[in-house]
């Protein structure tokens, strides 16, 4: 195994706000700095980058921040973090589109970066020429692709359109052919962005079943950035984690996933929100907002561990800002992964009528918890009105664990079984003998 | 995967090596990305006339309707002296030739601008982009000048007094020079532009402006004394008259001034290149 990657102390300063008028006298004043050997005065304004802080007009921010790393070759390696955590940032550094602000970076092979599929493509040209444009873009020789051509049209799938202008396309057909231009590249690192968040469900499949393919039998290795856990973790062996521009955590990839998963939700049973600017959270919050939530058991204990088939009571704390008639809060179990597994949803179940504003306290209570035991989080959300978006939707707000239980009966034990993320349902088994 | 050790690779056998700092752009790479310069050259070809009607003879259209302007207008209402050449000889010799050096300046300043997309998403040498406009324009100079051609044989079939010679066998190297002038200007503008868009306004009022400081619509003869020297620093000058001395033999072939052009050319290609190689690293952050 040789190192085919190698990073040391990257960063990269961003400018926010609007760059206009200012720019020049900043570039100036950098230029003077520099010219007499100074440090570059606007580097030092630049903080960690937390995305949730407001900006001042032209400040400078480190989207990336002391980022070293080696990759080996042959491994598939997973970035994930949040959106503004850098993920894009360092892709771009990596496939050399934007340069880095200090540090260096030193890679040992032809490098392919698939951060769109069907980059430069253009509608008035044909199927045809398309795949050649593509291809040429991404670094492929032409006599390359003629040899590669009809296996690539069979892999998209779009054989009797190939001579049809791409304007014509649906997108799907456009992202198929895109695709299958970047399967075929045989750079020996492969950089791949959140390409596959387009197309249809079984094309993604034949996609990562593509990339996986590849990555075994030729060794080729892999850097791919997804919000998808469960493909990441399909993919990857190991991982990166990024968080404000920085290189939060690295290892194997379950360790990765659970970390980033535990990073943003609150590891104690409680989560106070506004002391957190660091949470996946959407939603305008104009009739109410989720101030804090907690998970605690029978005795009134806040937990964050649960037995296998024990009740569980999710208790949250609401704002209401304006006057709503039966609002929604729901609750989301998930697995490590990121699987949604059970809804857990107010209106399922009750109304609560027309509530003035005021602060409430509200509770769920789970009778069994049916979950394996394993790592889950809790995803929450309100909303005023059920044909609206989520007023208030907070991502993996709280991670709890399932612990073995001896209550269940028979369920003491899955050793034997590999059942992560799933639903324990009750099942009756009868066996007698067929002749008698 | 684990920290960096620093000692794990000599620095010679990494392939690509990125720094703040970034070396120079190499020849070998732009090569290795030669058919990509195909492609780009082929989709401006294929693409600027589909859907339409007359398709190519488009190529032609422009051209003829600059020069018919300028034999009205310059030639016959302001009654400039075209040194005794027929009007259309010699303002559709000037019109293509100049046409070519605004194409090139044009459409390479706006590199950065209309490539953004590209650019945002996959590396090449981004010089590929302006060279492939120079390319394609070139494509489209050729076929004008048929046109040229075509009426300066006219003309010589009916005994119109002309006297081309020998340097016609010079006409790739004062094309060459057009070209490497739109490009190292185009360079300078587009690598400005990306991040001072203001430049953009300028670009187009100064092509004009420029071609009004060459002799296209007038003959170098007629210049008065006391704007000579302005005129004579234009190094378009000298390959303008050069290329009428060629074909038509009125005007001057100046070796000096034609020496001057070609100094002027690459000098102004290498700061370009330079100033280009410098935007590029960091223009995706800008643009």
């Amino acid at each position: 195994m040789s190192v085919v990657i190698e990073v040391e102390d990257l960063g990269k300063l961003y400018r926010l706000g609007e760059v206009g008028t200012g720019t020049l006298s900043h570039d100036l004043k950098r230029w003077w700095a520099l010219t007499r050997g100074k440090e570059d005065p606007y580097s030092q304004v630049g903080r960690v980058n937390i995305r949730t802080e407001r900006a001042e007009k032209g400040e400078y921010v480190w989207a990336l921040q002391n980022i070293s790393f080696s990759i080996q070759k042959g491994d598939v390696v997973g970035i994930i973090g949040k959106n503004g955590a850098g993920k894009s940032t360092l892709l771009k550094i990596l496939s050399r589109i934007t340069a880095p602000t200090s540090g260096s970076l030193r890679i040992k092979g032809r490098v392919g970066s698939l951060l769109e599929v069907g980059t430069g493509f253009h509608p008035e040209m044909t199927g045809r020429e398309n795949v050649f444009m593509n291809g040429t873009i991404l670094g492929m020789r032409r006599h390359e692709i003629v040899r590669k051509f009809d296996d690539i049209v069979d892999f998209a799938g779009i054989a009797k359109y190939i001579d049809t202008p791409v304007k014509r396309y649906s997108s799907g057909m456009m992202v198929r052919l895109g695709f299958a231009v970047a399967a075929f590249l045989e750079p020996e690192i492969l950089i791949v962005d959140e390409v596959l968040a387009v197309g249809d469900a079984e094309f993604q499949k034949r996609c990562l079943g593509k990339m996986e393919e590849v990555s075994r039998d030729q060794g080729r290795t892999i850097l791919f950035v997804s919000h998808n856990m469960s493909s990441v973790n399909t993919l990857c062996h190991t991982g990166m984690f990024l968080a404000n521009g920085q290189l939060e955590f690295q290892g194997d990839i379950q360790q990765v996933i659970s970390r980033y998963l535990n990073y943003s939700s609150s590891g104690n049973g409680k989560l106070v929100l506004s002391s957190r600017n660091d949470i996946e959270r959407r939603g305008n919050r104009l009739f109410g907002e989720i101030i804090s939530i907690s998970t605690r058991n029978t005795k009134g204990e806040i937990l964050d561990t649960f037995e296998f088939g024990q009740q569980l009571y999710v208790d949250m704390r609401v704002e209401i800002k304006q006057e709503v008639v039966d609002p929604e809060l729901g609750i989301c179990i998930s697995t490590s992964r990121g699987t949604r597994l059970q809804h857990l949803v107010s209106k399922w179940e009750r109304e609560f009528g027309k509530i003035a504003p005021g602060v409430y306290d509200v509770t769920v209570e789970l009778q069994e918890l049916m979950v394996y035991p394993g790592d889950y989080t809790l995803t929450a959300w309100f909303r005023h009105y059920v044909k609206e978006p989520a007023d208030d939707f907070i991502e993996s707000a709280l991670s709890i664990k399932v612990i073995k239980s001896e209550k269940m009966g028979r369920f003491k034990d899955f050793t034997n079984y590999s059942p992560i993320g799933g639903v324990y349902a009750k099942s009756n088994w009868y066996l007698q003998n067929a002749h008698g | 995967m684990q920290r960096t050790n620093p000692t794990s690779l000599p620095k010679d056998q990494w392939d690509i090596v990125i720094t703040p700092h970034r070396e120079h752009p190499s020849f070998s790479e732009v090569w290795k990305f030669r058919d990509l310069l195909y492609m780009f050259v082929k989709r401006d070809v294929v693409t600027v006339y589909k859907q339409t009607v007359l398709g190519p003879i488009w190529f032609f259209v422009q051209p003829i309707l600059t020069t018919v302007v300028y034999m009205v207008v310059f030639g016959g209402i302001a009654g400039i002296s075209t040194d005794g050449v027929p009007r259309i000889l010699f303002y559709s010799a000037g019109v293509v030739l100049w046409n070519y050096f605004a194409e090139s300046l044009t459409q390479t300043s706006k590199t950065f601008m209309e490539n953004s997309r590209i650019f945002g998403k996959v590396y090449f040498p981004r010089i590929i982009v302006p060279i492939s406009k120079v390319v394609s324009g070139l494509l489209k100079f050729c076929i004008q000048l048929f046109f040229f051609l075509a009426v300066l044989i006219y003309h010589l079939s009916i005994g119109t007094k002309l006297h081309p010679n020998l340097y016609i066998l010079l006409t790739p190297a004062l094309i060459t020079l057009m070209a490497v002038m739109g490009l190292g200007f185009g360079l300078i503008v587009t690598s400005l532009t990306s991040k001072y868009r203001d430049l953009m306004f300028l670009i187009q009022f100064g092509v004009q402006l420029f071609m009004y400081a060459t002799p296209i619509i007038y003959p170098s003869s007629i210049i008065p004394e006391k704007y000579k020297l302005f005129i004579s620093l234009n190094p378009i000058t000298y390959v303008v008259e050069g290329f009428r001395y060629a074909f038509l033999g009125t005007g001057s072939w100046s070796w000096i001034g034609l020496g001057y052009a070609v100094a002027f050319a690459f000098g102004l290609l290498a700061i370009g290149v330079y100033i280009f190689d410098r935007t590029e690293k960091t223009v995706m952050d800008t643009v």
